[in-house]
């Protein structure tokens, strides 16, 4: 069995390719619209790695990580931040939110999953 | 099943038709004075979210244009930019543009760039340089999706040459969620890995921070792959841990900063030329020496996992010092840890989501609404033999069947509401139509809409728009006053259209109004004399002059603007909702406006019809078309030659067709005395009397189309099942008396009896 | 869309559905039959041509009939209470035709069927693409494509 990944993004789109990329790799995706909506999918899962939107109503992505690591249980999932930007701020601003990593939208399949390996081990593969 | 990827590429462009939407209500909202800070993000978003699917599809113009824009409005997100109405006139047209951008990159089409840069540039012009500059180095972050990557390729470098890689993790390396284990593993695929964990700066248990870093690893790797690739593993922790990169032949290590000991294996590395020799041993010294390859081995990960702690959260149960959040990659060898059930409670979590709405394929829906269709008559048919047997109205069967009856209307209700939508997205692509037309013949024009949640059949929207975007452009054109004639008559400058939709009765009601000069109902009248379209000098009430306007070819613009000569008229507008089942009718005060009321039907599935006889055969009808009914008498009939008569009725002459004749049922009777009359509007505003035998009821009938079994039939437009379970034919009664034309007689030669 | 009489090889069997029109006794490939069913009155379309008795409800679905006696230069069928219509499947689309009674179902070998002779002149042939001899009686295997050809609105 692959992981198990719950990925926020508010866009429908993105979450097909999410859904799509990550299927394909054998993952188990789970999926939320916006960060709250991510916590409560959270509640009833114990992720490998989070991948989330910053971008988003409601809750946005940084907010979303900050309570994501507030809980002691997901101090230390690997949380990858999906941006379209690669700015150096962004990046160092997602890290401080406590991020563990970034995908660059539009993301590579092949690299989303080799990421995802990177911070959250292989599953088995 | 279709290609997932060109099924996300259409569901993207559904999105970006919901995004466009919102997008348009946030402008709208701002325009209107809206401050919230949600409603600029809500904007944002829109634009942001199309920009990211884009990239996805490598929709390359969308991506720069959406990207361009998004940057603007993060001015005024930021609150360094307060757009004044000009500023929000152009964000209405750079939504404008990128819905075409849309619209063409769905088509596999792109747009005139220079279009695009004229209004980006003013765009950018209201942001100030700022935005300018950040412009360059852009564009590199919105490559298409590529399968470059490859880390194995092409080789770089020789097996023999390997890479020796320095790791030192700092503490902020854990708290992002990192995990050396994983990092390593992910080198290791990039060829043969000898790693060794350096343990000499652990201290003493007691002195030991539980969240410090201490451990560092030495990886010799063996693997075709570039210095890029190997910094490509280690990307998400830049800057939160040591890294030295040296090795290769002898590649070059400027980008090496922080590091005062690398090092080259003594072993294997020969031609390294890179700095910093020795130390190895004594770093090395007692530390386990393992040599990672892929697949992983179970040992390897064991001797890894044996370190002393690293950055781990509060105490775990297990007692481990070492362990993550991540499952061990040791489960793996486990019985497994997730059961399917796990897997299928985790969906049923990510299904809850908060507005849940399913997309349906429209095809399934359409076999719903077909089946309740059959549902319908099916009904009717058993309440017909129930009345035929006699039962009792009190008997259960007969109460039985009222609840029945009941039920199924109620079914057939919801399942056309299914197909239902609001009329929004018609009401968003007329105020566009109004900003165009409006700049185009240089009038200051307001578009106010109502009702825009109001429902209506999914495809009687699509095929409302045309008529609609022609009845907006004459309103805003022919309608509307110019500046200067409505300053004169007291009017503010600024003329109003106003679009309204509503439900009135079991119909749609939809309602294009201007307060403009209302029609000139004298030069109505003599444009349609000197076009010969109506006799000089005849007596007309005011409706009378202005159904004039559905005629075909009519038009009272003085001169041809840049919106006129598109070869559409309101007769095409009136057909065009007569062929959706509905009706048009204007109204029109002298000074003050126009109203041109739309009346629809709900769904296109049912039909209110009349359900009429002629020579025995039962036929319906459509009511919308029905003016009038009346009883014939013979001395009603003139003939105004063979076979062609005409019916005198109220001091006008209208033209009379037996419908059993023209269907080719039975030749002309001798006398139509005690025959019944249905008076219809015709396509062109006239009208015509159809004799039938007998009316039987008024109902709601469901519509088979006969196009796909048999094909077209002349004056036919589509068949139905009445309740005895025997097909009627529903009359289109335009195309019927377009074919016979005020002969009432005359065309029985041409039509052989097909029964 | 092709018949089944069309497939190459030819020696495997063949059902046929025989039924009588006038006094003429015709088949159709069992595989193109959906259903048969008694006479009900048809709602004559207006306009149409002489061959087409009209439209009738089969479970919701409009179903144009075809008086074959009429399409095969054989006069309008009487209706009476034993006339069938046979329903059949052309051009992705069903039919009915309006017969005079259901005889039988044979089986035939694709060998066994002969091109119709070239006469001149005879609507009736045009409509019959095979013949074949069973029990001593001739057997005309209709050409449904020629009976009911494709036209507007309807997929090829």
């Amino acid at each position: 069995m692959g992981l198990q990944i719950l990925a926020v993004d508010d866009s429908r789109t993105i979450r097909d390719m999410l859904k799509m990329a990550l299927g394909q790799a054998g993952f188990d995706t789970n999926l939320a619209e916006d960060g709250l909506h991510g916590l409560e999918v959270l509640s009833g899962l114990t992720p490998d790695a989070i991948i989330t939107d910053i971008n988003m109503p409601r809750m946005d992505g940084f907010g979303f990580i900050e309570a994501v690591r507030s809980q002691p249980k997901h101090r230390a999932t690997p949380i990858l931040v999906l941006t379209t930007e690669s700015a150096p701020e962004l990046k160092a601003r997602a890290r401080a939110a406590g991020a563990t990593g970034w995908i660059v939208k539009p993301f590579d399949p092949d690299k989303l999953v080799r990421a995802l390996n990177t911070v959250a081990g292989p599953g088995a593969a | 099943m279709s290609d997932p990827m060109a099924e996300i590429r259409a569901s993207f462009f559904i999105e970006c038709e919901e995004l466009l939407e919102a997008l348009q209500d946030g402008l709208a909202a701002m325009e209107g004075g809206d401050n919230d800070p949600e409603t600029i993000n809500v904007c944002f978003r829109a634009v942001h979210s199309m920009k990211g699917g884009a990239g996805a599809f490598g929709l390359e113009q969308l991506v720069r244009f959406a990207h361009r824009y998004e940057t603007v409005m993060d001015e005024v997100r930021s609150g360094r930019l307060v757009p004044n109405s000009d500023a929000m006139v152009l964000f209405f047209r750079a939504a404008d543009v990128l819905s075409d951008i849309v619209r063409a990159s769905r088509d596999g089409d792109t747009m005139d760039d220079a279009t695009i840069e004229a209004v980006l540039s003013e765009l950018e012009a209201l942001a100030g340089g700022a935005v300018a500059a950040e412009e360059e180095e852009e564009p590199a972050d919105f490559q298409p999706m590529t399968l470059s990557l490859d880390f194995r390729a092409p080789p770089s470098l020789g097996a023999d040459d390997p890479w020796t890689i320095r790791f030192e993790p700092m503490r902020e390396l854990f708290a992002s969620g990192n995990e050396p284990q994983h990092l390593l593993r992910a080198l290791a695929a990039l060829g043969k890995a000898d790693v060794r964990c350096e343990l000499d700066a652990v201290p003493l248990l007691d002195a030991l921070d539980p969240e410090g870093a201490y451990l560092s690893w030495t990886i010799v790797l063996e693997s075709p792959s570039s210095e890029d690739d190997i910094r490509e593993v280690f990307d998400f922790v830049d800057g939160i841990c040591t890294l030295t990169i040296s090795g290769g032949s002898g590649a070059a290590l400027p980008s090496l900063i922080d590091l005062p000991d690398t090092v080259p294996d003594d072993a294997e590395s020969d031609t390294s030329e890179s700095s910093g020799v020795g130390l190895p041993d004594r770093a090395v010294a007692g530390a386990p020496r393992i040599t990672l390859t892929e697949p992983e081995e179970p040992q390897a990960e064991a001797l890894l996992a044996e370190g002393p702690p690293m950055a781990e959260n509060a105490p775990k149960p297990e007692g481990t010092p070492q362990s993550t959040n991540a499952p061990e990659p040791t489960k793996a060898k486990a019985p497994p840890a997730k059961p399917a059930g796990a897997e299928m409670g985790a969906k049923a979590t990510a299904a809850s989501q908060p507005k849940p709405t399913v997309r349906v394929d429209l095809d399934r829906i359409d076999r719903l609404v077909n089946l309740v269709g059959e549902l319908v008559i099916n009904q009717a048919m058993l309440s017909q033999s129930v009345q035929e047997a006699n039962i009792p109205s009190n008997s259960p069967v007969s109460q039985g069947l009222e609840e029945f009856m009941q039920l199924t209307r109620d079914i057939q209700d919801s399942v056309m509401m299914i197909r239902a939508q609001p009329v929004k997205s018609l009401f968003q692509r007329m105020s566009r139509i109004v900003r165009e037309a409006s700049s185009a013949v240089n009038k200051r024009v307001r578009l106010v809409t109502d009702g825009e949640a109001t429902e209506v059949d999914k495809t009687v929207i699509e095929r409302l728009a045309d008529p609609l975007t022609h009845m907006i452009r004459n309103a805003v054109d022919h309608g509307l006053e110019s500046s200067d004639s409505r300053l004169a008559a007291g009017k503010s400058e600024e003329g109003l259209v106003t679009l309204t939709a509503a439900h009135r009765s079991g119909r749609v009601v939809i309602e294009v109004s201007d307060d403009g000069g209302g029609i000139n109902r004298e030069r109505v009248r003599q444009i349609a004399e000197s076009k010969g379209l109506i006799p000089e000098g005849l007596a007309m009430s005011d409706g009378e002059i202005d159904n004039l306007l559905f005629l075909p070819g009519f038009s009272t613009a003085k001169q041809l603007s840049d919106l006129s000569g598109r070869g559409v008229g309101m007769d095409v507008v009136r057909s065009s909702i007569q062929e959706l089942g509905g009706r048009i009718s204007i109204s029109s005060d002298p000074g003050k406006g126009t109203t041109f009321s739309i009346s629809l039907p709900l769904t296109l599935a049912v039909l209110d019809g009349m359900v009429v006889s002629a020579a025995g055969e039962t036929l319906v009808v459509p009511l919308g078309s029905i003016v009038e009914t009346l009883s014939l008498r013979d001395n009603e009939i003139r003939s105004i030659g063979p076979g062609a008569n005409v019916l005198h009725i109220r001091d006008s002459f209208v033209p009379l067709l037996d419908l059993a004749v023209a269907l080719g049922y039975r030749s002309a009777p001798e006398t139509y005395e005690g025959s019944v009359v249905l008076l219809i509007t015709q396509e062109d505003g006239t009208r015509a009397a159809l004799i039938v035998d007998t009316i039987e009821e008024q109902r709601q009938v469901v519509i088979k189309g006969l196009q796909d079994s048999y094909g077209h039939v002349p004056g036919i437009a589509a068949a139905t099942i009445l309740g005895d379970g025997q097909i009627a034919l529903i009359l289109d009664p335009v195309d019927l008396m377009s074919q016979f034309n005020t002969r009432t007689g005359a065309v029985n030669n041409t039509i052989e009896l097909a029964g | 869309m092709t018949d089944k009489t069309d497939t190459p090889g030819g020696t495997e069997d063949l059902e046929l559905l025989s039924f009588k029109v006038g006094e003429q006794e015709y088949s159709v490939d069992i595989m193109l039959v959906r259903e048969i069913r008694g006479w009900t009155r048809a709602t004559p379309l207006p306009h149409s041509e002489d061959y087409v008795r009209g439209v009738i409800n089969l479970r919701g679905a409009v179903l144009p009939i075809v008086d074959l006696a009429c399409r095969l230069g054989l006069g309008t069928t009487e209706t009476a209470e034993r006339n069938v219509i046979i329903v059949v499947q052309i051009h992705d689309q069903s039919i009915g035709l309006l017969v005079g009674a259901v005889s039988d179902i044979l089986s035939v070998s694709q060998n066994e069927l002969q091109p119709p002779p070239d006469l001149v002149n005879n609507v009736e042939n045009s409509f019959v693409k095979a013949l074949t001899i069973v029990d001593g009686r001739m057997l005309r295997v209709i050409d449904l494509n020629a009976v009911y050809p494709n036209r507007d609105g309807v997929a090829a």
